[in-house]
C-alpha cells in the first residue's frame, strides 16, 4: 500500500500572535512553528497503517524552506520519503490553491491512502483533504475516528455531531481527515533521528506545478478581534483577584 | 441572480443551525440587494419544504431523490452543483457543520471556488460586501471580501441569530436531479451513541472544566480541589478527555455535553468554538486564562487574567473563607 499522509507546518500553539503592519500575515519573526496538530494524528494513523498493510509512508508538506524542519520530524517518527512543495510567496493561501499543488504533486504516486489531518490550526479552513479527494477524483471521509482497511475498500468510523458516530465503508483510493487524539503519537527514538538525514526529499518548487498560485481568496485584513462583551477582569495579585471573583459569586451570581 | 441558503436536515429533523445560516444568508441578501431562495435536500421531504416556505424568503428548491435518504458526499454534492448549474446563484450558504465540512468543499471545487468557511460576522467596508472568518481558533479574525460571480460561505453556530418562519406560504419548486446511485461511493451505515453516560453534567448547577493549561495529569487535583471547594462537578476540554486524564464522558463541547449550569468555570482553556457550543448557555462564565486575549474572555461574565497554578489556589482559600 502506497500511503500519503499531507502535513503542515503551522505557528506553535503557545505563539505571540502579532499581525504585522500591513495588517496581512502575523510577524513573522515572533513565531515557532511546528507540525500541525491534527496533521500528527494523521502522521501516526498512516504509520500503524502501514505496521498493518505494508507498503510506505509518504510525507507530503507544502511550505517554505521552513517547513523541512516538520518534514524531518515526521520521517524520524518512520515515515520512509518526503516530498516538499517549495512555497515562498503567500502566507495565507486559500485551501482551494493548496490543494490544487498537493494534488499535482501527488498524481504521480498514485497513493491508496491519503491522509491529512481535518484543518489546520493556522488558518482553519478545514477544507484542504476534501478538496484534494475532489481534484484526485477519490472518494473521501472527515472527522475520521477509526480506520479499519478492508483490501481494496475501507471502513472508517466517522465523528458526527452531539456525541453521535457513524461508520462508512469506501473504496480506494481515498482521502481520509483525520481527528486530533484518536491515537497516541509516538515520539522520534534516537536512530529514527539519525535515519531520518538519509532518507529522500524530493523538492519541487510550487512555481512548476502549473498552478495559478495568486488566485483565490485574499484575505484583506487580519486583526484581533474587538470585544462586544464587558467581561469584568479582576487584576492584581492573585489573592486580591480570587477575594474580588469570590464576592461577586457570593452577592451576585448568588452560588457560594 | 440570487442568495441560495442550504437547509440541513437528518431523518426530517432539521440541525437548527440551518435557520441561523438562513438569517445569515437574508442579511447578505439585504447587502447584495438580491432575493433570497432555500434548498432542502433528501428524500420525502414534502412537509420540511413546507415548513421552509414558511420564512421570509422567495422560493424553496425540495430536491427529493430516493438516492439522497441517507447523507452521501457524492450525492449531496451532485445534487447541489444541479441546483447551482439550474439556478445560477451569487452565494450559496450553508450552516457551518460536520456535514456540510465533509461536502460543500467538494461542492465549491466543481466551480473551482474556495469555500469562505467558519463566517462569524458580515461586514460593509467602503460600500463592498466582506465576510469575517477567525483564524487560530478564534484568536484572530480575517476581512475576505466577497468577491466573483459565483462564492461559497458557511455560518458558525451562534454567530447570527436564527431566522424566525415569516407564516408565509412561498412557492416551492420541485428540483428533479438526475443521480446516479452507482457513482456514490461510500456506503454509510446507520449512525449510533456510545454507550450511556453515567455522569450527567446538564443537572450540574455548578461545573469547573479544565482545560489544556493544565499541562499534566498529575496537576489535576489544583482543580478538584476548586470543585470541591465548591461542590462542583468536574468536566474538561477535549484534549484532556483525549489524553485520558478525565474520561469522555466528562467532555463539554459540539462532540461532548451540552451544559448550562448557574457557573461554569473554564480554567486553562482557550475557547475554541466547538468547545463554547457547549457550555454558553451557562448563566454565569468564569474565565481563568494566562492569555488576557484567549477568545475564552468574550463569554466570560468574569475574569481572571493570570497563572491559572496561583490563582486557583487563591480562589479555593478564599471560597474556604467565605465559607466558614
Ligand atoms: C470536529 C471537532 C470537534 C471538537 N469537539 C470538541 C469538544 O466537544 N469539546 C472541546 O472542548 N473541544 C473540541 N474540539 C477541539 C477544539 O477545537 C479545541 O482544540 C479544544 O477545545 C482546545 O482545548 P483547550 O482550550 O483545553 O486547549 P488550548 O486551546 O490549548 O488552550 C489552553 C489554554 O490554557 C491557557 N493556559 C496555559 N497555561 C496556563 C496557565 N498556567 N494558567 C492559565 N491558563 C493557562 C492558554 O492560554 C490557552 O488559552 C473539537 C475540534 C474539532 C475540529
Amino acid at each position: 500500500m502506497k500511503i500519503i499522509v499531507s502535513v503542515k507546518q503551522v505557528p506553535a500553539r503557545d505563539s505571540s500572535l502579532r499581525v504585522d503592519a500591513q495588517g496581512k500575515w502575523l510577524e513573522e519573526a515572533d513565531l515557532t512553528y511546528e507540525m500541525n496538530e491534527p496533521d500528527a494524528y494523521a502522521l501516526e494513523e498512516a504509520l500503524q497503517l502501514k505496521e498493518k498493510l505494508g507498503g510506505e509512508v509518504v510525507v507530503l508538506c507544502a511550505g517554505p524552506q521552513r517547513a523541512a524542519q516538520t518534514i524531518r520530524e515526521a520521517l524520524a517518527k518512520g515515515a520512509d520519503r518526503a516530498i516538499h512543495i517549495e512555497w515562498e510567496e503567500r502566507a495565507a493561501p486559500d485551501a482551494l490553491t493548496t490543494a490544487q499543488l498537493l494534488a499535482n504533486a501527488v498524481k504521480p504516486e498514485s497513493p491508496d491512502f491519503i491522509l491529512t489531518g481535518l484543518q489546520s490550526d493556522d488558518l482553519g479552513y478545514g477544507q484542504t483533504g476534501v478538496v484534494l479527494a475532489e481534484l484526485l477524483g477519490f472518494a473521501h471521509a472527515t472527522i475520521v475516528m477509526e480506520v479499519e482497511p478492508q483490501g481494496d475498500a475501507v471502513r472508517v468510523k466517522r465523528e458526527l455531531e452531539d456525541g453521535w458516530f457513524q461508520h462508512v465503508s469506501l473504496p480506494l483510493p481515498v482521502v481520509l481527515t483525520i481527528q486530533s487524539g484518536i491515537k497516541k503519537l509516538r515520539y522520534a527514538t534516537l536512530m529514527g533521528i539519525k535515519k531520518a538525514k538519509t532518507k529522500e526529499v524530493k523538492t519541487i518548487p510550487a512555481s512548476q506545478l502549473g498552478i495559478d498560485l495568486n488566485s483565490g481568496l485574499v484575505m484583506e485584513r487580519i486583526y484581533l478581534p474587538t470585544r462586544s462583551k464587558k467581561t469584568q477582569i479582576f487584576s492584581g495579585e492573585p489573592k486580591q483577584a480570587a477575594h474580588q471573583l469570590v464576592e461577586k459569586l457570593k452577592f451576585e451570581a448568588r452560588v457560594i | 441572480m440570487s442568495v441560495l441558503v442550504v437547509l440541513e436536515q437528518r431523518g426530517g429533523k432539521w440541525n437548527r443551525t440551518s435557520f441561523e445560516a438562513l438569517a445569515a444568508g437574508q442579511k447578505i441578501g439585504q447587502a447584495l440587494a438580491t432575493p433570497v431562495t432555500a434548498a432542502v435536500l433528501g428524500s420525502n421531504i414534502d412537509s420540511l419544504a413546507t415548513e421552509a416556505a414558511a420564512f421570509d424568503i422567495q422560493k424553496v428548491f425540495a430536491i427529493d431523490d430516493a438516492a439522497l435518504e441517507q447523507y452521501t458526499p457524492d450525492g449531496y454534492a451532485a445534487a447541489l452543483e444541479q441546483l447551482i448549474q439550474a439556478s445560477t446563484p451569487k452565494v450559496v450558504v450553508f450552516p457551518h457543520t460536520y456535514q456540510v465540512r465533509d461536502y460543500a468543499p467538494k461542492l465549491a471545487t466543481r466551480f473551482r471556488k474556495s469555500l469562505v468557511s467558519d463566517v462569524v460576522d458580515l461586514k460593509t467596508v467602503s460600500g463592498g460586501l466582506s465576510y469575517v472568518r477567525q483564524l487560530f481558533q478564534g484568536k484572530l479574525n480575517a476581512d475576505i471580501p466577497a468577491e466573483g460571480d459565483l462564492q461559497f460561505v458557511s455560518i458558525q453556530a451562534g454567530a447570527f441569530r436564527a431566522a424566525e418562519p415569516a407564516s408565509a406560504t412561498n412557492p416551492i419548486e420541485q428540483f428533479r436531479v438526475k443521480l446516479d446511485p452507482s457513482a456514490i461511493r461510500s456506503k454509510p451505515e446507520a449512525p449510533y451513541r456510545e454507550a450511556q453516560r453515567s455522569v450527567d453534567l446538564g443537572a450540574a448547577p455548578v461545573i469547573v472544566s479544565v482545560g489544556r493549561g493544565i499541562k499534566e495529569k498529575e496537576n489535576l487535583p489544583v482543580v478538584e480541589a476548586l470543585a470541591n471547594a465548591l461542590g462542583a462537578e468536574l468536566a474538561a476540554s477535549r484534549p484532556i478527555c483525549d489524553n485520558g486524564w478525565l474520561p469522555m464522558e466528562r467532555q463539554v463541547g459540539s462532540s461532548g455535553q451540552t451544559v448550562s449550569p448557574k457557573v461554569y468555570f473554564a480554567v486553562g482553556i482557550s475557547g475554541a468554538i466547538q468547545h463554547l457550543v457547549g457550555m454558553k448557555g451557562s448563566k454565569t462564565v468564569v474565565a481563568i486564562n494566562k492569555d488576557e486575549n484567549a477568545p475564552i474572555f468574550e463569554t466570560a461574565d468574569y475574569g481572571i487574567v493570570g497563572d491559572l497554578f496561583e490563582v486557583v489556589p487563591a480562589l479555593v482559600e478564599e471560597i474556604q473563607k467565605t465559607k466558614a
